[in-house]
């Protein structure tokens, strides 16, 4: 079984692997970015004063953390973009980019959106009761009271969404887009499927996730709000 | 918790535990020994190819590759019944054939210089050629050079783009194409059917599959421009069992049964059985 | 914190300017259906043929509901054993022997770490290549063994919020009543902190059941196998076969969490806990499947 132990695949293809993993960390970032941005937009509807956005948000995050993601990607290439032809650029890649972006963070914000309705409850009402009594509108309390103190009570569980994020992109190539573990299934087509090949990737991934994961520890205890 | 679960869960993780030990270990019986002395055979294949290896909602499996593995089988002494099919992918197919989990895979398996080194390939069993897939009233299709410019399939995990981005094809020539990535051929169909990309190419005996469940809406344009030669996959170092399945194929080929199985999965399709006899054994190593 | 102290009860107006919001938005939410549906006919989606199958009984029998069933099978035994491997190193996690609160740290982390269908080929392909023996793993052990490292690395670090939200005066006063370290966790820290991991344990149980999907790379037949492999490659019906296969997903998912939630909220009333509820699980899990 020596030639099942054989790394030199990994050698060989070393810079179609960096480049893998580059499009690994645009897509994190850029997606990770959105799913906060709508994340944040998510949890004001479900705390909102109009019912009909509270309902819109507690369906969107009902039905987006409750499908597969690979289904979510499938049906925003295929059936969006495809079918539908909403194209978000005239360049085939980008436009394939842009939705994979967007399948990730629609449905990561769905998880951003739970982690920060859990964050809001960490924040004592009597806050929320002293912004509306000094005047402050819905919007303003949220904004200046409410919602900095529960982002940073919800540091640490961000951080474990950002790493789900990177470990998420390894199905974008339902997408259409082409990150580190196409490449991956790409060398397995072409060496076989084996462990070094494997190991390889998985550190990839480690260097990746390791380091924000404890990026994020830090953060989230320099940051911990004192009660 | 209670003592009681936590038993439970316990029990269930022994049970488990159990299960692996029992399926360890199967010998290092040769799968020809193990065709004579049980009569039974495990075989990998396709799912979900149509015309080649697709599952049906009966739990049936049926396809080119299928009856050629049933072919072969009945050669080694293994009757119908005595077959068990898996599932064989890109990623499983290596570990598949080293553990024992399959007896050989009949599924599209190409035989190339990479994977020699961890295979025993018996075979060829039939040369495909890559071709392209067009839809039906695409009259702009006819060859390599015609591709020039179009949006072709990029499927991961699969070379066929490579042969015409890189130019590793019979012509040694270098297309311009635009590539658009897709995780597999049916994304690919579906893709094409809905004008996102002008042509998949890979396989013909693959995108005759495809043509033939699509009835008229796709077509393969027949200028084909590699040689793909299909194995059959067996576990490292097993001549004995590829010797036997070599001389089966050369069977299967002079009795007229190939052309047989060919005609009933791709008649209709345009995909033409030029064979005269068996494609040159590649030797069992 | 619950939404309405953000906010006065609506008096006339709002409630006016609440009835013409929902008004306008399912007016526009019928206008954009209209467009999809419309804009899918156009592009023969909705030909039967497409979506005959899914009237067929045996589609059904044949391949969803034993996709179900090997999802369901793959989720209920991986998350027992999530739930064991969380409970063990998390608690191991908080020792006060550096020797065992180390090497659990590092588990944890580890598993954390790898995406989960790297960890799933590792469970299938990793002892045979690294003993040297023939060590053959089913396709399903090695979807569970890699649903349980990796979800119980999850669970562990809820396990471990969990029992410290517990304010530190309970362990003080079992321990004042002459309890031991295993008394204090069995009767007072781990009742307590249960009540408050519910809703973080039962989302990660939904990912987890997602997660299963994963199996296709081993070719494990599940769901997704199923759904969006052999149906289309049987009929032709990828995007029919994606919106049929989501439904069933939601279905089994939703089903799955008032049931949890039921049950919390029975656990609750019988339970008083002086722990505040730990946050959304702190993970998002990968649920898919390529190729």
């Amino acid at each position: 079984m020596e030639s099942l132990f054989d790394f030199s695949p990994l050698v060989q293809e070393f810079g179609t692997i960096l480049t893998g993993f580059w499009s690994t960390i645009r897509l994190t970032l850029m997606s990770g970015l959105l799913a906060l941005i709508l994340g944040t937009i998510l949890v004001a509807m479900r705390v909102s004063p109009t019912p009909v956005l509270r309902a819109a948000g507690t369906f969107y995050v009902n039905i987006l953390r409750n499908t597969p993601l690979t289904l979510v990607l499938l049906l925003c290439a295929l059936g969006l973009s495809d079918t539908l032809q909403l194209t978000l650029s005239s360049d085939s890649p980008t436009n394939y980019y842009w939705w994979a972006v967007l399948g990730l963070s629609a449905y990561t914000a769905s998880f951003v959106c739970e982690a920060l309705r859990a964050g809001m409850n960490t924040v004592p009402a009597g806050q929320a009761e002293a912004a509306r009594a000094i005047g402050l509108t819905f919007l303003q309390s949220l904004r200046l009271v409410v919602l900095p103190q529960a982002f940073r009570s919800v540091i640490a569980p961000l951080g474990s969404i950002l790493i789900a994020l990177t470990k998420n992109t390894t199905i974008v190539i339902v997408a259409g887009y082409i990150e580190a573990s196409a490449v991956m299934k790409q060398m397995f087509d072409d060496y076989g499927g084996t462990l070094p090949i494997f190991l390889g990737f998985a550190v990839g991934y480690m260097v990746l996730t390791l380091p924000t994961g404890f990026f994020f520890g830090w953060l989230a205890k320099r940051l911990a709000v004192s009660r | 918790m209670r003592s009681r679960q936590i038993g439970a869960i316990l029990l269930s993780a022994a049970a488990l535990a159990g299960s692996l030990a029992a399926c360890g270990n199967s010998g290092p019986k040769s799968a020809l020994q193990k065709a004579k002395d049980d009569k039974k055979l495990t075989i990998g294949v396709k799912y979900d190819q149509p015309g080649l290896g697709l599952k049906k909602p009966d739990g049936t499996v049926e396809g080119f590759d299928v009856d050629v593995a049933k072919y072969i089988a009945k050669e080694l002494g293994v009757p119908e019944s005595g077959i068990t099919w898996k599932e064989a992918r890109s990623a499983n197919r290596e570990t598949f054939l080293q553990q024992g989990q399959v007896d050989m895979i009949v599924a599209t398996y190409s035989i190339t210089e990479a994977r020699k080194p961890k295979v025993t390939f018996g075979g060829p069993l039939y040369i495909a050629h890559q071709d392209t897939l067009v839809r039906a009233d695409d009259t702009s299709i006819t060859s390599l050079d015609s591709l020039k410019g179009k949006r072709i399939c990029q499927v991961t995990g699969s070379n066929s783009w490579k042969n015409i981005a890189e130019g590793t094809n019979k012509e040694n020539k270098k297309v311009d194409v635009q590539l658009v990535p897709a995780g597999a051929y049916e994304e690919c169909v579906t893709k094409l059917k809905g004008n996102a990309i002008d042509a998949v190419t890979t396989d013909d005996t693959i995108l005759a599959g495809f043509a033939k469940r699509e009835g008229g809406a796709l077509k393969v344009t027949g200028a084909p421009f590699t040689d793909e030669k299909y194995g059959v996959g067996l576990k490292k170092g097993d001549k004995e069992t590829c010797d036997a399945v070599n001389k089966a194929i050369v069977k299967m080929y002079q009795d007229g049964t190939m052309q047989k199985i060919f005609d009933t999965h791709f008649s209709g399709t345009g995909l033409k059985f030029t064979a005269t006899g068996a494609p040159p054994a590649e030797g069992c190593s | 914190m619950s939404a309405n102290v953000l906010f006065d009860a609506p008096g006339p107006r709002a409630r006016l300017r609440n009835n013409i919001l929902t008004l306008i938005s399912a007016v526009v939410i019928l206008a954009i259906a209209y467009l999809v549906i419309k804009a899918l006919a156009d592009k023969g989606q909705f030909a039967g043929k497409l979506w005959e199958p899914f009237l067929r009984g045996d589609v059904w029998t044949g391949q969803i509901l034993p996709g179900v069933i090997a999802t369901l099978e793959a989720a209920v035994v991986s998350a027992v054993l999530a739930l064991v491997f969380g409970v063990i190193f998390g608690l191991g996690r908080l020792s006060e022997h550096s020797w065992v609160r180390v090497p659990s740290g590092a588990v944890v982390e580890f598993f954390r770490a790898i995406p989960l269908l790297l960890l799933i080929f590792f469970a299938q392909a990793g002892p045979a290549t690294i003993s040297g023996y023939t060590v053959s793993v089913p396709a399903f052990a090695a979807v569970v063994i890699g649903l349980t490292l990796y979800n119980g690395s999850v669970l562990a670090e809820v396990f471990r919020a969990g029992i410290l939200s517990v304010p530190r005066g309970q362990s003080e006063a079992g321990y004042s009543l002459g309890l031991r370290k295993g008394g204090v966790m069995r009767l007072i820290l781990l009742p307590q902190a249960t009540t408050a991991m519910m809703p973080a344990i039962v989302s990660q149980m939904v990912v987890l059941l997602k997660d299963t999907a994963l199996g296709w790379v081993i070719a494990y037949e599940e769901l997704l196998n199923y759904g969006l492999k052999q149906i289309p490659s049987n009929f032709g019906n990828l995007i029919p076969s994606a919106i049929v296969i989501s439904l069933v997903y939601i279905a089994i998912n939703l089903v799955l969490s008032y049931v949890a939630n039921r049950l919390e909220r029975r656990s609750r009333r019988s339970r008083r806990t002086t722990a505040t509820v730990v946050g959304a699980p702190a993970a998002v899990g990968v649920s898919a499947g390529i190729e």
